[in-house]
């Protein structure tokens, strides 16, 4: 690969990719070990589709994502110890515990509410983008969800009226549905649906829509990128499909390590993937098809990844003691924040 | 002093709003139904084409598209229309606007303003005459105005459009064409005050919406008879003037409520729910309540007259709840 400003960039995603890999790593293990109550869910197998989508996006844009939001918060560089924090309940996360694994937000970094509705973050997201529209500044909104919110009505209400009003928003549909059990074999569920072309929902409406191979982080930026430029100069809304295979730890209706913790040295020569999740490790973990094609650049590439993961494993046992040493939210404070100005409720 | 309908002063509102603020803008083609009205809200789209949106007939999208509007920092004004087509968009009312603020322990609005028509307009059949903001008023988050009047119409959408939180705006059909006095300089007016309508010894009434004109015509006839009539409109229920209400029984010893939810669970219950349970050493009789039955509504006008409250059942109420105790 050549150097310059195109590996610097691939450099950048992997960092977030590793990042969000040893998050959700951690997050398996401390509802493993009972630190949290609920059902969650992983963002492992999609990271190379949400850190190069959000990394096309500005400063002054928006974004909407869904029940698996860890990956999107953190792509857009929110804090992960405050995510754990929230994931766990503390009164130092994101949402000072009050939304929980579901919930993860950050409006500071442009992020609408994050609805827990399947649906609830294509139709906010088109506001966000009415919003936009509104400014004139040639912001723009991205939606970022899994193929099951085309189930929901207020979807296709949605992106019709995106399409009517020719909203700048990045419709990126995250399709995790192939290779996935199903509910039918007692799995988590997977797409329902009667058309076998999610794009032509789109494009029925005469929304530009692309297909991109969710695992390729180069391939979504620059779909991602098109797709931005699209919608900021006013032709808008676009739709993009990205597949990435379900990873085999989100295929039970519980998460789990399906494939353990990601040993990097795959990507390098120094270990050798073996197991029923050789042709995931082969092709499919968008965070070691990136490595590898990283570690291509030689022994000082080599280092780099080594020095990389190493800080990021650093940087996330950081978070996770953070987490934990945080103290739960005082009780009497669940009356708060029902509305902006608490004397007139 | 003059004399304006209650249609004219809300527009009037939104074009105000319009003009000092320009991150109001309106998704709704019919704002004022598709009664006589309806053309008041020509110049709103005349003087704003660039903020005046018709919307496809998609509830739940365009509630949606406020809600995520408003989050992204503007002030929408969202109409959906008849009040029972709401429930098309009840996820995003009550499970999208309502808790985001809650949600991101305050770190984020949603300033939206959402506007129905709601009740017995006559001849609306079971689907096109229904009042949903009681089953808000069971979704913490949202603030709820009914106003009764055109001067209240005016100002307490002028506060719905400034307000940070989301707000429920709901007019009464049959209000829309219906005249009152308003002051030359119409104004802004608090939520959670209420406005005592009409001074009296006898009864205190708590009525909103449609019921204030009613019952203020119920009075009239009862003042006849000396029974003077205090009604107090709480103007918006979310939040509620309590204080106002229960010092109005304090004096009164009596209280009836009047409103056109149906009974169970609705908004004449959890007032009589209020003073039974703040007030009840200054009642010297039962509390009652008229609303519409729970039932449907039906088209056929003697049917729907016979469960829709009018100012002679809420007179026969009264007379009732002096007789009693």
């Amino acid at each position: 690969m050549p150097k310059g400003p195109g590996e610097k960039r691939q450099w950048q995603f992997l960092e977030r990719m590793l990042l969000i890999r040893r998050f959700e790593e951690t997050v398996v293990k401390m509802a493993t070990d009972g630190h949290f109550r609920g059902h969650y869910h992983l963002y492992i197998g999609q990271e190379g589709t949400g850190v190069p989508a959000i990394a096309a996006l500005k400063r002054k844009d928006f974004l909407a994502t869904t029940h698996r939001n860890h990956g999107h918060i953190l792509a857009r560089g929110a804090d992960p110890g405050a995510g754990l924090a929230e994931i766990l309940g503390r009164a130092t996360g994101l949402n000072g515990g009050r939304g929980g694994t579901i919930h993860l937000c950050e409006p500071k970094l442009g992020f609408l509410s994050t609805s827990g509705v399947v649906g609830g973050c294509i139709s906010l997201a088109v506001g966000g983008g009415y919003a936009c529209a509104q400014r004139r500044d040639g912001s723009v909104t991205m939606a970022l969800f899994g193929d099951g919110a085309l189930e929901e009505g207020v979807s296709y209400e949605a992106l019709n009226i995106a399409a009517l009003w020719h909203l700048p928003v990045i419709f990126m549909c995250e399709n995790n549905s192939a290779g996935a059990m199903g509910m039918a074999k007692g799995g988590y569920p997977s797409l329902v649906h009667a058309s076998k072309n999610l794009l032509l929902i789109p494009k029925s409406m005469g929304i530009k829509s692309v297909r991109v191979d969710g695992v390729d982080a180069a391939a979504v930026h620059a779909a991602t990128t098109r797709a931005i430029s699209l919608c900021r100069s006013g032709r808008g809304p676009v739709f993009i499909e990205a597949m990435t295979p379900r990873w085999a730890g989100s295929d039970p209706l519980w998460p789990e390590l399906a494939t353990g913790i990601t040993d990097l040295r795959m990507a390098t020569g120094g270990a050798v993937p073996t197991g029923k999740h050789q042709a995931w490790f082969e092709h499919y973990d968008p965070v070691l098809r990136l490595a590898r094609e990283l570690a291509n650049g030689g022994e000082e590439s080599v280092h780099r990844l080594s020095a990389l993961d190493e800080a990021t494993r650093k940087r996330i046992a950081d978070a996770a003691d953070f987490a934990l040493a945080s103290p739960l939210p005082a009780p009497e404070t669940a009356l708060n924040h029902v509305f902006v100005q608490e004397a007139s409720a | 002093m003059s004399k304006q309908s209650y249609a004219a002063a809300l527009v009037d509102a939104l074009h105000d709003a319009m003009r000092s603020d320009p991150r109001v803008s309106i998704i709704g083609g019919y704002v004022l139904g598709l009664g006589p009205q309806r053309t008041l809200t020509d110049r709103l789209k005349q003087d704003f084409p660039d903020r005046v949106f018709d919307p496809p007939t998609s509830e739940a999208g365009n509630a949606a598209v406020g809600v995520g509007a408003s989050m992204a920092g503007m002030r929408p004004f969202v109409d959906l229309g008849t009040a029972s087509f709401s429930y098309l968009a009840w996820s995003q009312l009550t499970n999208e606007a309502a808790v985001a603020h809650y949600m991101t322990n305050g770190r984020l609005t949603a300033p939206v303003t959402f506007h129905m028509l709601h009740g017995v307009r006559g001849g609306g059949a079971a689907q096109h005459s229904q009042s949903p903001h009681a089953m808000l008023w069971n979704a913490p988050g949202l603030e709820i105005v009914a106003p009764s009047t055109a001067a209240d119409a005016y100002g307490l959408i002028r506060t719905a459009l400034a307000s940070p939180n989301p707000t429920m705006l709901v007019s009464h059909a049959k209000l829309l064409g219906i005249e009152t006095e308003v002051s030359e300089k119409k104004s802004a007016i608090p939520f959670g005050v209420a406005d005592i309508k009409r001074r009296g010894r006898d009864v205190t009434v708590v009525a909103t919406s449609l019921m204030v004109p009613y019952c203020l015509t119920a009075a009239e006839a009862l003042a006849k008879d000396g029974i003077e009539v205090e009604l107090v409109d709480p103007r918006t229920l979310v939040p509620l003037d309590e204080k106002t209400i229960i010092e109005s029984v304090s004096r009164t010893g009596r209280l009836v409520v009047v409103d056109e939810c149906p009974l169970r669970g609705g908004i004449a219950s959890e007032i009589a729910a209020t003073v039974a349970e703040r007030g009840f050493k200054h009642l010297k009789a039962p509390i009652v309540r008229v609303t519409r039955p729970d039932t449907p509504v039906p088209f056929s006008l003697p049917l729907e007259n016979f469960v829709t409250p009018d100012p002679e059942k809420i007179a026969a109420a009264v007379r009732g709840a002096l007789k009693a105790g």
